[in-house]
């Protein structure tokens, strides 16, 4: 098999198993929180959510109807033959849509129209990285439109310093309420600029929730941050209870002297993220980390 | 907190016997719409025309299903809720015009919409969201679809339903919210934390 036909194999084995399987260390958050709510109302919905992931996995059906907007950040070695892989990648989505099926969802803007089949202007959306190392890496990531929508970027003045950061991660999730289908995932991007804050926030669901930032300060926020935002008592799909996040994973960078952004990304407890790793003669693997 | 068994088309007093917190098990026609069907619905109706399906009676449905075309029969592959909210500019005046009687989603809705539940009967209830393989279980058939141009995701799909839920009654008629309470509870404890950090 040429290495086109490999990779587009792994690519579209990639956007399947990512959209009928849920991450085991999701599934286990979700269970544990069923043991730790004690109304019935919070409880009931979070044994559907559970019912909902083993039912996906069984019948090979997408997890959500939402089978979100197709994003992927790229991680190309340096010494991996690169070629425009946009064809690649558009040709997979296409497939995808067809066949596991996918809902599409690139519509235009300005005249409403759905494309049909998730392809269109600058959709699947790429974000591409130089790397060390000669293996291409794709890391996939289809989120829904109604945790996307709850998802904000602050400027924030940065002499509210840390403090600042804490209060607008805990504004958005109460704003967000019961919109991203709670309990939810955070994640937070600290510095860099107003387009990055966000890149980052992203970034950071695909780490793990049993995973805490490699800083032990930055790890110490996000458990702070954790505990503060499932006091808010919002609860699963807003109808109140102990568990409004189920993580809080954050990223960040230098800023500028004038700004402090802060991009928080709210991403639904349908938590789909997967990665598969190329060598140089098309071998791949699919990883669900 | 009880439970219910209601049939298409609900009739007025079973819609207004529901209380937030019960829970119902739905059968019959549910008709999906979201933010392109709602505004279609109310311009077709404000220009006098007639909609291609009489919803009067029957549950509105915020959803966006997974449907393909499998032979000649459209077949769903999911079709959990879309967020209600969106739906809240529309919601009051649909309810007004339609004459539906149930509007099913996630996410909560606004005081409009709960104003118009209480004046003209109507509740709205949520599945849970994102649970779309659980919640196709309920669909016999995808009876038929309008507005097809509008997209799949966006198209009025009509799809016949046996025992759809649980859905949780989330508004009622008497104007109760129960996502409003949880909102304002909520905001309660932002204000308490905000001074803590």
């Amino acid at each position: 098999m040429s290495s086109v036909k490999l990779l587009e194999e792994g690519l579209f084995q990639l956007v399947k198993k990512t959209s009928v399987k849920l991450p085991d260390d999701v599934l286990t958050a979700l269970r544990r929180a069923f043991e730790t709510e004690e109304s019935d109302l919070a409880k009931s919905q979070l044994e559907a959510l559970l019912k909902d992931a083993e039912l996906a996995l069984k019948e090979n059906l997408p997890i959500c109807q939402d089978t979100g907007t197709p994003t992927f950040f790229v991680e190309i070695g340096e010494n991996f033959p690169v070629r425009n892989l946009r064809p690649i990648f558009e040709e997979v989505i296409r497939k995808a849509t067809q066949e596991i099926p996918l809902r599409p969802n690139a519509v235009n803007p300005f005249t409403g129209k759905n494309s049909g089949d998730n392809v269109g202007r600058f959709v699947p959306i790429i974000h591409y990285e130089i790397v060390p190392g000669d293996e291409l890496t794709v890391k996939f990531m289809p989120k829904g439109g109604g945790s996307a929508n709850t998802s904000r970027l602050y400027m924030i003045s940065p002499g509210l310093g840390i403090r600042g950061v804490k209060e607008v991660v805990l504004r958005a999730v109460f704003e967000a309420g019961a919109k991203p289908c709670p309990p939810i995932i955070v994640g937070v991007g600290i510095g860099g600029a107003e387009d990055f804050a966000m890149v980052l926030a992203k970034k950071a669901l695909f780490r793990r929730l049993d995973e805490r930032n490699p800083d032990e300060k930055i790890a110490k926020l996000e458990e702070e941050l954790f505990s503060a935002l499932n006091s808010l008592g919002i609860g699963p799909m807003g109808v109140g209870g102990k568990i409004t996040v189920l993580g809080v994973s954050i990223e960040w960078a230098h800023r500028h002297p004038a700004s402090l952004p802060v991009g928080v990304c709210t991403m639904c407890w349908a938590s789909r993220r997967g990665i598969a790793k190329f060598k140089r003669d098309g071998s791949y693997q699919i990883l669900m980390p | 907190m009880a439970e219910y068994r209601l049939e298409t088309p609900i009739p007025e007093e079973d819609a207004r016997k529901l209380r937030v917190g019960d829970v119902v098990y739905l059968s019959g026609t549910i008709v999906t719409a979201r933010d392109a069907a709602h505004r279609r619905v109310l311009e077709v109706l404000n220009k006098g025309e007639k909609l291609p399906i009489d919803l009067k009676g029957l549950a509105i449905y915020h959803c966006g299903p997974v449907i393909k075309k499998v032979g000649e029969e459209w077949q769903i592959f999911g079709g959990g809720p879309t967020t209600s909210t969106r739906m809240e500019i529309f919601e009051a005046e649909f309810i007004q015009k339609t004459g539906i009687r149930a509007v099913i989603g996630k996410g909560g809705m606004g005081d409009k919409t709960a104003e118009a539940m209480k004046r003209f009967g109507a509740f709205y209830a949520t599945f849970p969201g994102g649970a779309s393989a659980l919640a196709i279980k309920a669909v016999r058939r995808v009876k038929e679809v309008f507005w097809l141009d509008l997209g799949i995701p966006e198209a009025m799909w009509v799809l016949e339903v046996e025992n759809f839920g649980p859905l949780l009654v989330a508004i009622d008629s008497c104007g109760d919210n129960l996502h409003k309470k949880v909102s304002l509870k909520a905001s309660e404890k932002l204000n308490s934390i905000l001074k803590e950090i």
